[in-house]
């Protein structure tokens, strides 16, 4: 008999078994992610968490019986009151008796298992249908910067400082009087000749040949470089930048928008707030709200109240310029403004907004987004009469300049999120490279 | 003070020792006195034999592991796994189900997984359990010793493994998922239910397998694939039966029938057939000696724990911890208890047990008509080693159930024809009924009719290559159409052409379902 303790064996022997099923059932959880995400604030975006899918979709079927028809002949335990030759009712379907069905049948009603947060995000980002390189920034795996940061007595040898160590090891060698290679070679020299002239000087000789054989020793006991001599070059990994953002959602909540188009806007909220916080160590986030007037609200009113009123987008911009000035002053938040809206506009309020963006917004923000939700089907048949374009984006596009930052986008549908934060990408590298 | 004097009262024990343990916290020292305390009793009363034990300590982490992977140390990775994993998973953590306490797998040495969770009382219950009883049946039963092989299982695994990887890295992922999908869809009509000339050699497989590959490649000529192809004997038409016959038809395991003459697999594909259909046989006995299995386990651990409290080596605390346990492994709910999910097999294993013991010593006037070959022997260790040895659930069930078992579980048997308005209470636990209860009871552990029972019955080798399945329908209980027209599409995949499953009653055929292959490997 051996007992064998398993305990500290690598755990996770599931793991590969689990992603595969978890690919197998993709399309499904997917779904199931894309309903628990709608249902979940901008801020918990950013977490694992149970989803539950029908359990048909990854059923592993088998040859057996059917539960109809047929003559089923059973045993059960605990006859309280029946005689043989008794008939009694058939329970109604499903319920009861049946032994063989629950058996076989496995109740398999719908399928509840917990995810991680790397394989919620995974998803989540996934249907946004997100190129790799951009999940990998938004999921923040190379969101570090790697900074010298001194030298320390320990490390891997790729990173040994060869200068710092030979320094410290030549301080130690002539602070511990270690011959060097040239003197003991002087010595020697000294001693050969003396030895040419046979005998001249014995106790010359024999001075030196103590001498050298004390040197000697001393050069093995001092070795040249000493393990305390090492130093490593040390490497701090920061966030970076570290700092902090304030994001803006603006919405209109008129009467005009319906669900659907909330539903887009949430889902570009939600991507810009993760992306933020990748990027930022501090994100507040500020809703605000507007028909003919603008309001700041908590995430619940902002997404699920409705308001009825005309549309005048200028009071947002004045609201969000009067809080910026408030409580984040530009030069110590970097500001995100996300403003979603169907495009209807007062048509008398449209230069009054172009006039806000460019002298006041967009001066004091890193980004500013608009984006002009649709119906979904909206672009989609430009038959005879194509929709004409809204007031308010032909106002925006005229103020749009390549050096402004400023994107703005129509989303019919999910998929059309992600390009307006290409824009962004795109902005932000060739401002590095700019650099 | 009256109940310690009570508890303190000297019992009579035949030779007093010092109590094993007395927390509930062990260490490996103690585990191993612990198996030496029931080895002793194991080996010298009641006369197990056993396998080599090896005994590993896990957390329920990695229990959950366990799990996930039908309780084997390895196996080839698959999504189904995956699932099994997250939904014990869930349901664990929710806390709607707790961990089993082992897990025990019929190998040489004999493995048995203990959780470090448990008390002192319970890794000796866990160890009387699955160490002695679960291992003695697994060793000595005729369905383990016909069909399995305990000594390479292990080694089987491990090559099954390292064969799906090699196959995952060389054909890629979803290609063997497909065949795998394919293949687990029919595991339960991938197993040899009856000897045939040939037994499985699970230490030979990896052997073969190179070797056929070194010949395949030795023998690798492009030539060959220049050769006109030779023209079908359109003129040679064999008799019916001389095809059926060279096909091996009807064979109803349909897994080995595709490996062997599936017209388009590659070989790897029927390699990997042929692994799934070894598993699926090395776990068909632990469907047929459910009961007989925890049975066996269950009246062993009761035994032993009772030997060795009755020595003083347990005390009376871990006693009633042990007892507390025990019923609750052995409680049968009735058919109306919202609990009931069928019979128990620990219960029942237990009770027949316990009753084979009782007839073998102490028969009633009863007992001496069922059961004349034993009532009253003496001997209740024989019959029931014998009866471990060479009896499955059907089996043993049909010849030890005894009227008493009856009453105590007052079963009664229920005919549910569903041409009749109601259902007809057949027998119930009286002088009449025993034998009939007895039967019918029997009958519901066959694995054998369990399974639907289908068959391979012809090829159209001639013609579109269709294949043809009989189900030869007992009671009028038809297949589940829905699951079967899935089936029957993972099959056709695997056989390469259309296939049509005939459900067959007295010679008529009452329904038929068809498959295509969508993607057919090639």
């Amino acid at each position: 008999m051996h007992i064998i303790d398993r305990r500290l064996d690598p755990g996770g022997k599931s793991l590969a078994n689990r992603q595969r099923f978890i690919r197998r059932a993709k399309a499904l959880v997917k779904q199931a992610v894309r309903e628990t995400s709608g249902a979940r604030k901008i801020r918990e975006i950013d977490g694992g968490g149970a989803v539950t899918i029908p359990a048909d979709g990854v059923s592993e079927p088998s040859f057996h019986a059917g539960r109809n028809g047929g003559m089923r002949d059973y045993v059960l335990p605990g006859n309280k009151k029946f005689v043989s030759g008794d008939r009694i009712d058939r329970p109604k379907q499903g319920s009861g008796s049946g032994s063989e069905g629950s058996a076989d049948g496995e109740g398999e009603d719908s399928f509840r298992f917990v995810l991680s947060r790397d394989e919620f995000l995974d998803l989540f980002l996934e249907d946004l249908e997100l190129p790799n390189l951009a999940k990998r920034k938004v999921m923040g795996e190379a969101a570090e910067k790697r900074q010298p940061a001194g030298f320390r007595t320990s490390g891997p040898p790729s990173s040994l400082s060869v200068g710092r160590t030979m320094r410290r090891s030549l301080s130690r060698r002539i602070a511990l009087k270690r011959p060097n290679r040239q003197a003991l070679e002087a010595m020697h020299e000294e001693l050969a000749a003396l030895e040419e002239e046979a005998g001249k000087d014995k106790a010359r000789i024999n001075e030196l040949k103590a001498e050298i054989e004390r040197q000697e020793r001393r050069s093995r006991v001092v070795p040249f470089i000493d393990p305390v001599d090492l130093r490593y070059r040390r490497i701090e990994v920061t966030p970076e930048p570290i700092a902090k953002a304030a994001m803006f959602c603006l919405m209109d909540v008129s009467a005009s928008m319906d669900e659907h188009m909330k539903d887009l806007a949430k889902r570009f909220f939600s991507l810009l707030y993760l992306f933020l916080t990748r990027r930022y160590r501090q994100v507040e986030i500020v809703f605000i709200r507007h028909t003919h007037e603008a309001k700041e609200v908590d995430e619940e009113t902002f997404f699920h109240s409705r308001e009825s009123g005309g549309t005048v987008i200028s009071s947002a911009l004045i609201e969000m310029a009067r809080i910026a000035k408030e409580r984040f002053p530009a030069d110590q938040w970097n500001i995100y403004a996300a403003q979603a809206s169907d495009g209807d506009n007062l048509s008398s309020d449209n230069a009054r907004t172009v006039a806000l963006l460019r002298e006041t917004i967009l001066p004091m923000s890193q980004y500013y987004a608009y984006l002009q939700v649709g119906r979904g089907d909206y672009d989609r048949d430009d038959g005879v009469f194509a929709r004409q374009e809204t007031t308010l984006w032909r106002a925006y596009r005229e103020l749009v300049r390549p050096e402004l930052p400023m994107a703005m986008r129509k989303v019919n549908d999910r998929r059309d999120i992600y390009p307006v934060f290409r824009e962004l990408f795109e902005k932000r590298d060739e401002m590095a490279e700019a650099n | 003070m009256v109940a310690r004097d009570v508890m303190a009262k000297p019992r009579k024990r035949q030779d007093a020792a010092a109590p094993l343990f007395t927390g509930r916290d062990w260490d490996f020292g103690l585990v191993s006195r612990i198996y030496e305390a029931i080895e002793e009793v194991a080996d010298q009363e009641l006369g197990l034999d056993i396998y080599p034990n090896q005994i590993e300590v896990i957390t329920s982490e990695q229990m959950l592991d366990a799990y996930a992977s039908t309780g084997m140390p390895m196996f080839y990775k698959h999504w189904s796994f995956g699932k099994q994993f997250v939904r014990n998973e869930t349901l664990y953590r929710k806390g709607w189900q707790g961990l089993a306490y082992e897990i025990v797998i019929n190998s040489s040495p004999c493995i048995v997984y203990i959780m470090e969770e448990n008390s002192a009382t319970m890794q000796t219950l866990v160890l009387a359990h699955a160490a002695f009883g679960h291992n003695h049946f697994f060793k000595n039963n005729y369905c383990f010793q016909q069909w399995t092989d305990a000594t390479s299982i292990l080694d089987y695994l491990s090559f099954a493994k390292k064969y799906v990887a090699a196959c995952e890295d060389r054909y890629g992922q979803e290609k063997v998922e497909q065949v795998l999908d394919a293949a687990h869809a029919l595991m339960s009509h991938g197993v040899h239910r009856y000897p045939g000339k040939h037994t499985p050699d699970l230490k030979s497989e990896q052997r073969r397998l190179e070797e056929r590959q070194a010949f395949a490649e030795q023998h690798f000529s492009d030539l060959w694939r220049t050769l006109p192809k030779a023209k079908k004997g359109a003129k040679r038409n064999p008799d019916e039966d001389r095809r059926r016959q060279m096909l091996g038809l009807p064979e109803e395991n349909i897994l080995y029938f595709l490996e062997k003459n599936a017209p388009l697999l590659a070989p790897w594909q029927r390699e990997l057939l042929r692994i799934v259909r070894q598993i699926a046989q090395y776990f068909y006995p632990q469907r047929q000696t459910k009961v007989m299995n925890e049975g066996c386990a269950t009246f062993t651990h009761y035994r032993l724990m009772t030997r060795l409290h009755e020595q003083g080596k347990l005390t009376d605390g871990a006693y009633l911890e042990f007892l507390h346990s025990h019923t609750s492994v052995v409680f049968q709910p009735e058919y109306d208890d919202p609990r009931y999910s069928g019979m128990n097999p620990y219960a029942l294993g237990f009770a027949m047990m316990e009753d084979i013991e009782r007839i073998a010593l102490r028969p009633t006037p009863e007992d001496e008509a069922f059961f004349p070959d034993f009532a009253g022997c003496g001997d209740a260790y024989g019959v029931l080693k014998d009866a471990w040895a060479n009896y499955r659930d059907e089996s043993f069930i049909l010849q030890f159930l005894s009227p008493n078992i009856i009453r105590k579980h007052k079963l009664f048997r229920l005919i549910d024809d569903s041409e009749e308005d109601e259902i007809l209470v057949a027998s119930i636990h009286d002088e009449r009924g025993y034998r009939d209860v007895r039967k019918s009871l029997s009958r519901q552990f066959d694995v054998g009719r369990q399974d639907p029972d289908i068959q391979v019955a012809d090829v159209d080798l001639a013609g579109d290559r269709k294949l043809i399945l009989h189900h030869n329908i007992v009671d009028g209980i038809t297949l589940d159409s829905a699951d079967a027209a899935k089936v029957l599409h993972h099959l056709a995949n695997l056989w390469g052409y259309d296939v049509k499953l005939l459900e067959i009653e007295n010679g008529e055929t009452i329904a038929a379902h068809d498959g295509s292959p969508s993607r057919a490997f090639r």
